[in-house]
């Protein structure tokens, strides 16, 4: 199959702009209308059922059927054993797991099965699955609602992990994951589903393990993903307004991640600031932080820093759940701090 | 009580067991003996189950089996030498050493996945069901597990995902009457496993897993309906495991009258002499047919001792299709 891979969202001119809902419902019904294996799978998912409970797989069940969109028991086990067999004999399928947290009910279909198949036969099969999942505080949902989990799937071999934080990117990395040959976590943040951006072009796929630029700066060099990457351009800019250049890299793929794009900025910036809304301690940002300072220690200007959620589990209260992830206001004093150190 | 199969089919059936037999008591032998270090857990005295089972499987039906499950395998058509050959680590194992004993995928015969996981094979059986009913080529999967399994969440979310979709599948409990140490009385409200498929809707039918004809009109039975769209069955097979849960434990927890009986009451020989019985197949033939068994296990052995283990690059291989540095 050929198909457009570009590393810089291209948008089709003079479209309107498009929310990240939008963006993932088009792709998926892109790769059902191109391929007949792609299936969907998950609560809720079907349109009797309102076609998910924020509406991302809507109208797939009337275009293509009941037996390619299948609405499921509140079964997460039964929903990721139905994925990982339907794709070891040839089909895609593209399985919600309704919220981050209920990942921790299939866990062991995810990590034991999904992951380690390809490997435990020797390459025999492999799991050509897409895991949906969606999360992020700011809804006040506490604590069993709204946990960024990336780290453990991450810290499990064979597993990829996909974070967009646009539209454009929400549809590319969506056509590439359901084509990619591996199991792949997708992780939809719920907050900004409805954020809008400009729109993707039809048929183009951002590939996994190729970061974004969003823009580029001198100083610091500031590396996220999710929806922490747009408050991370919000910090950029308050703090270029405070005399501090940040080049700000949005990961999209947490693993692999782009390490190439992330070395090659911090070389020439000589400071390193990442920031995620996972929980910072033993996050993902301490392993960037780890590789980075292993390829670079002695050429960094200053320590590096990371940013994430407090250690505590997501709170209720609005004035917890506001202090409880970092923000743009946050964000931007780190850069300032470390710009000047 | 013993349900009437032909001379022929009993045959059939014998065929398998004498290899799955011949196969684990090879296994412990060399285990004892030294030559080879693995987590292994005996079928020995379950071997009629997959026997029957796959007697009425079709090439391209698929299974899903556990950690104690190289019988469901043997049964099914995997190949001796690339099975010792996994089970002893070797690169020219069936997963180049890198799954071992309790990771045997063979996709050519349908062995799609054997989980180390209790009740894991369930939830997959599912998805492969899933395949056969969206592609409609007819096939039906069968997921092996014991009766510890039917204690664990995943069991109940795949009768009821299997009910509800009308999946092709036949859910195989080998109830061997111990899970892991713990008696089945001790860890099972049911009165029988099968009697959980009331609850999905589903038929239970439970069996005696140690009589060829019983197991083998249950699973013709529940595989018919499979194929034909009628959705998925609970077979229960009673039987007993005449060893430990896994090599080497001391099975103090096993009830020595009940395992004597048991191992008095050999499944396997009742099979063969009901065979030679039946005159479907003389002394002469059924000693050939063990002496032939025996010596394509000592090719096996022989092949899996002198095969080389993998390489170290292969800790960077089949983690994904393409080698990717994480």
């Amino acid at each position: 199959m050929t198909h457009l891979v570009q590393t810089a969202a291209p948008v089709a001119t003079a479209a309107k702009p498009i929310h990240i809902l939008k963006a993932l419902n088009q792709a998926i019904t892109d790769a059902m209308e191109a391929d007949d294996t792609v299936i969907v799978l998950g609560e809720d998912v079907a349109d009797p059922e309102e076609g998910g409970v924020v509406g991302v797989t809507r109208g797939l069940s009337t275009k293509f059927g009941d037996a390619r969109v299948r609405s499921t028991p509140i079964s997460e086990q039964a929903i990721m054993g139905a994925a990982i067999g339907a794709s070891l004999v040839g089909y895609k399928p593209v399985a919600e797991i309704m919220l981050m947290n209920f990942v921790t009910v299939a866990m062991d279909m995810i990590v034991n099965h999904a992951a380690k198949l390809r490997f435990m036969s020797g390459g025999q099969t492999s799991v050509p699955i897409v895991i949906r999942t969606s999360t992020g505080v700011g809804l006040g949902t506490g604590g069993q609602h709204a946990d960024y989990l990336e780290g453990w799937f991450a810290h499990t071999a064979g597993i990829k992990v996909v974070c967009p934080s646009t539209p454009a990117d929400a549809y590319g990395l969506m056509r590439a994951a359901i084509d990619d040959p591996d199991p792949v976590l997708f992780i939809e943040n719920m907050p900004s589903y409805w954020q809008k951006g400009p729109p993707p072009e039809r048929g183009y796929y951002v590939p996994l393990g190729k970061a974004a630029t969003r823009v580029e700066g001198t100083h610091v060099t500031v590396v996220s993903y999710s929806r922490m990457a747009n408050e991370c351009l919000a910090a950029a800019s308050k703090a270029a307004e405070r005399g501090v250049s940040a080049e700000v890299i949005d990961l999209r793929t947490v693993s692999p991640w782009d390490r190439e794009a992330v070395l090659a900025s911090v070389a020439k910036t000589g400071r390193l600031l990442v920031v995620h809304e996972a929980v910072r301690k033993f996050g993902v940002g301490a392993e960037i932080a780890a590789e980075v300072n292993e390829a670079m220690f002695g050429k960094l200007k200053a320590p590096i820093r990371r940013m994430g959620s407090a250690y505590c589990p997501v709170p209720f209260a609005k004035e917890l759940e506001n202090i409880y992830a970092p923000n743009a206001s946050a964000i931007a004093d780190a850069i300032v701090e470390l710009g000047k150190e | 009580m013993a349900d009437p199969i032909n001379g022929a089919i009993a045959r059939q059936i014998y065929e398998k067991v004498a290899l799955l037999k011949a196969n684990d008591e090879r296994a412990r032998k060399v285990l004892k003996a030294g030559q080879l270090v693995m987590p292994y857990y005996s079928y020995r005295g379950q071997e009629l189950i997959p026997a029957a089972v796959s007697t009425c499987l079709r090439e391209d039906d698929y299974i899903c089996t556990i950690y104690r499950g190289i019988h469901d395998m043997l049964a099914k058509g995997m190949p001796l030498k690339q099975l010792w050959a996994e089970i002893a680590g070797r690169a020219t194992g069936i997963c180049k050493g890198k799954g071992g004993p309790m990771h045997l995928t063979y996709p050519d015969k349908g062995i799609m996945v054997t989980t180390g996981i209790v009740g894991s094979s369930l939830p997959i059986a599912n998805g492969l069901g899933w395949a056969s009913q969206l592609s409609g080529d007819g096939r039906v999967a069968v997921a092996y597990f014991g009766d510890g399994a039917s204690n664990i969440g995943a069991f109940h979310e795949s009768l009821n995902l299997a009910s509800v979709w009308k999946l092709p599948v036949v859910f195989v409990c080998q109830n061997n009457l111990y899970a892991e140490h713990t008696t089945y009385e001790k860890g099972t409200s049911a009165k029988q496993v099968s009697d959980r498929a009331f609850g999905y809707s589903m038929p239970g039918v439970r069996c005696d897993g140690n009589d060829a004809g019983s197991i083998h009109a249950a699973a013709r039975e529940a595989i018919e309906r499979a194929r034909s769209g009628e959705g998925p069955t609970l077979i229960e097979a009673m039987t007993f495991r005449f060893h430990g849960h896994v090599y080497g434990d001391a099975d103090s927890y096993m009830d020595p009258a009940l395992k004597e009986a048991a191992m008095t009451d050999d499944p396997a020989p009742r099979l063969r002499a009901q065979v030679i019985a039946s005159d479907a197949a003389s002394e002469a033939e059924m000693a050939a047919l063990e002496a032939r068994i025996e010596s394509e296990i000592d090719e096996a052995v022989a092949f899996a001792l002198a095969s080389a283990p993998p390489g170290p690059e292969e800790l960077e291989i089949d983690i994904f299709a393409e080698e990717v540095m994480a």
